[in-house]
């Protein structure tokens, strides 16, 4: 079925949510995405059809966010923090590593369609430096070769967990969670060591916050 | 005996339930919307300006000023938005509060609505993090399920639908007036102001935007009472705050702590820095405020002490740099930054990065020529204050910065690239995963 036929309700759906329709534009496009791993014509004139504006308007927005593609993603998207803290403390050689594990370059895909590679910028983990992405969920502290692992792994069809959230689906899934936010998955383990530093420090030394 | 952390938001996190409203329900959560309900709008904004909490988004505004600035009895739908679009370089502490205490941002979000009589929220949060969209998505849902969030909340007369929204991808976004227009859902670009959102914000009514930590310190600061909120930090920079540290330290994490800790304090708490290394420069909050050294480590981290050292507390997630580290590389890649992020409607900011970038990668390589260590300042004092909205002033602040400090190593790089200056290897903290 068309994107066009096939996703009317649920554009509806999220226009819904908003008191203007066109602020629907942004999870609508993330929507057309994760039915047709990236953003096509169809996809564009399905949201401005929802919307009542035109075509070059949905494509003017479209254009300006990088998260939306125009070339097809395939199964994974992969990022890896290149940022001036991630990319110093390790980043640029995980991203030598994975372009030599995968083919892939600077966004663009692998032969074979597994793996989409980017030099994301800051991922907002600059405490688990150097940071990879895999299908935008976090793969943190990573090392070139604990991130050619990871790629191996989904290669084989392995499971494999994000540091902090569920086991990884694919890039389309994730497009939907953007789009429709209540997955079923909030009950992933999303805090570790890391987060929680300050506290076990300061509970070891009787230190508070005051009353509760 | 220095300083001590005081975890507030982050006091539970060590609960496997506390992102459920069971789970918060516990540890005391909601209790401060109850309380809220009975006091009023006016009187919660009046508790959070003698609170004295200011912005944690990185200016540092006073809040429940901020709030003070919409105006009341105007007919007008009035509008919540809040700020998750956390992606500054070196930030990342929204993001943790999302995914470990969602519901301390939502009951925020919630009083702080019901303060300034809106009946709209939006949570804006970056796409690039599904892991804290849906749990903060979560929260709002269960909220709703149980009549906190709805008609009549609690029998108090007061209706309130709160939308979690993703983005798509720009850090431009996290400018409040460019947020309004991608939430409009248009090309996230910043506006002229004034107006001011609080007067013209989304759909041109009157709105107020405020960072996830922001509103995650409105519950507490109602059920715990502003005389225990000053308790903590200075005068004119009160409470605490949620920092991350990262870098060439042994722990890198979230610490939180009273504003006024010190920088060694904090690096103390985070063991320090790696084994035989020291501070070469470090970054109080965000890659948009200037680069100290060691010899600043002993001023306290407020707003106030921070501007007087020429730098800012910003977003107060120190990141923190050894000796292994190039100064210019540095530089380098955080004006690639600005260059990719800049959204392109202020020729000085568009054409400036785009020029200061391509004369700093020839310093990156060695080629760099005296006389352009001049035209670099010359491009930051044309970027600086001639573009719409900050991020300009943003791109034209680490090169001077750099230049305060570390000039011998743009004169270095007149001659040799910076990788031969500076082993990249060295630099990596996995050094030992890499010679394996």
């Amino acid at each position: 079925m068309s994107i066009s036929e096939g996703t009317r309700e649920q554009r509806r759906e999220i226009a819904g949510r908003y008191p203007s329709a066109r602020s629907a534009l942004l999870p609508m496009l993330h929507l057309a995405q994760s039915v047709e791993d990236e953003i096509t014509t169809d996809g564009i004139n399905a949201c401005a059809e929802v919307l009542n504006i035109t075509p070059a308007e949905v494509t003017a927005v479209a254009t300006f966010y990088t998260m939306y593609k125009r070339e097809k993603v395939g199964k994974h998207h992969i990022g890896v923090c290149t940022n001036t803290l991630c990319g110093l403390l390790g980043g640029d050689a995980v991203w030598d590593a994975l372009t030599d594990a995968t083919g892939a370059g600077h966004n663009s895909a692998s032969a074979d369609g597994e793996f989409f590679l980017e030099r994301i910028e800051c991922q907002a983990a600059c405490t688990h430096a150097p940071v990879m992405t895999v299908d935008w969920e976090f793969m943190d502290d990573v090392t070139p070769s604990s991130a050619v692992e990871v790629v191996d792994r989904l290669r084989r069809g392995e499971q494999v967990h994000s540091t902090r959230g569920p086991a990884i689906r694919d890039f389309q899934a994730t497009e939907q969670t953007l789009a429709f936010p209540e997955d079923g998955l909030a009950d992933a383990p999303s805090v570790d060591d890391k987060m929680l530093a300050g506290l076990r420090i300061a509970q070891e030394r009787g230190m508070t916050g005051g009353n509760v | 005996m220095g300083t001590p952390l005081t975890p507030v938001i982050t006091e539970f996190w060590d609960r496997p339930d506390l992102y459920t409203l069971e789970g918060y329900r516990a540890v005391g959560g909601y209790r401060a919307l109850e309380k809220a309900l009975t006091m009023g709008p006016d009187d919660i904004i009046t508790q959070v300006k003698d609170s004295g909490l200011r912005g944690r988004g990185g200016a540092g505004f006073p809040t429940g000023m901020k709030w003070g600035f919409v105006p009341q009895g105007d007919g007008k739908p009035h509008y919540l938005v809040v700020n998750a679009d956390e992606s500054e370089p070196g930030a990342c502490k929204d993001i943790p509060i999302m995914m470990a205490n969602p519901h301390a941002l939502v009951e925020g979000v919630i009083i702080s609505a019901f303060a300034i009589r809106a009946n709209h929220a939006f949570i804006y949060i970056r796409g690039e993090v599904p892991n804290a969209i849906r749990k903060v998505a979560f929260a709002v849902q269960q909220a709703k399920d149980a009549g906190l969030i709805g008609k009549n909340i609690q029998g108090s007369g007061f209706d309130l639908d709160v939308v979690v929204h993703s983005g798509a991808g720009a850090y431009i976004c996290g400018e409040e007036t460019a947020l309004l227009d991608s939430l409009e859902g248009f090309r996230g670009q910043p506006r002229l102001k004034p107006p001011f959102p609080a007067v013209a914000g989304l759909y041109a009514s009157p709105t107020v935007i405020n960072n996830v930590e922001t509103i995650a310190n409105i519950p507490y600061i109602l059920d715990r009472g502003v005389e225990w909120f000053r308790g903590f930090g200075t005068e004119k920079s009160p409470g605490f705050k949620v920092f991350a540290v990262s870098g060439h330290v042994q722990r890198p994490g979230i610490y939180e702590a009273p504003l006024g800790i010190t920088m060694r304090e904090l690096l103390d708490y985070a063991g320090g820095m790696r084994d035989g290394s020291d501070v070469k420069f470090w970054i109080p909050g965000g890659s948009s405020v200037p680069m100290l050294t060691p010899e600043h480590l002993d001023l306290p981290l407020t707003y106030e002490s921070m501007a007087e050292a020429g730098t800012m507390l910003g977003t107060g997630t120190p990141m923190v740099f050894d000796q292994t580290t190039s100064v210019v590389k540095a530089v380098t890649r955080w004006l690639e930054f600005y260059k990719h992020e800049s959204c392109g409607k202020c020729t000085p900011c568009r054409e400036g990065t785009y020029w200061i970038t391509g004369v700093l990668e020839k310093f990156e390589h060695g080629h760099g020529e005296e006389a352009e260590m001049e035209t670099l300042t010359s491009l930051c004092s044309q970027i600086a204050g001639r573009s719409f909205c900050a991020l300009g002033d943003a791109a034209a602040t680490p090169y001077p910065a750099a230049m305060k400090y570390f000039k011998d190593e743009f004169v270095a790089a007149t001659h040799t690239a910076v990788d031969e200056q500076f082993d990249p290897v060295a630099s990596y903290i996995f050094a030992g995963a890499v010679a394996r």
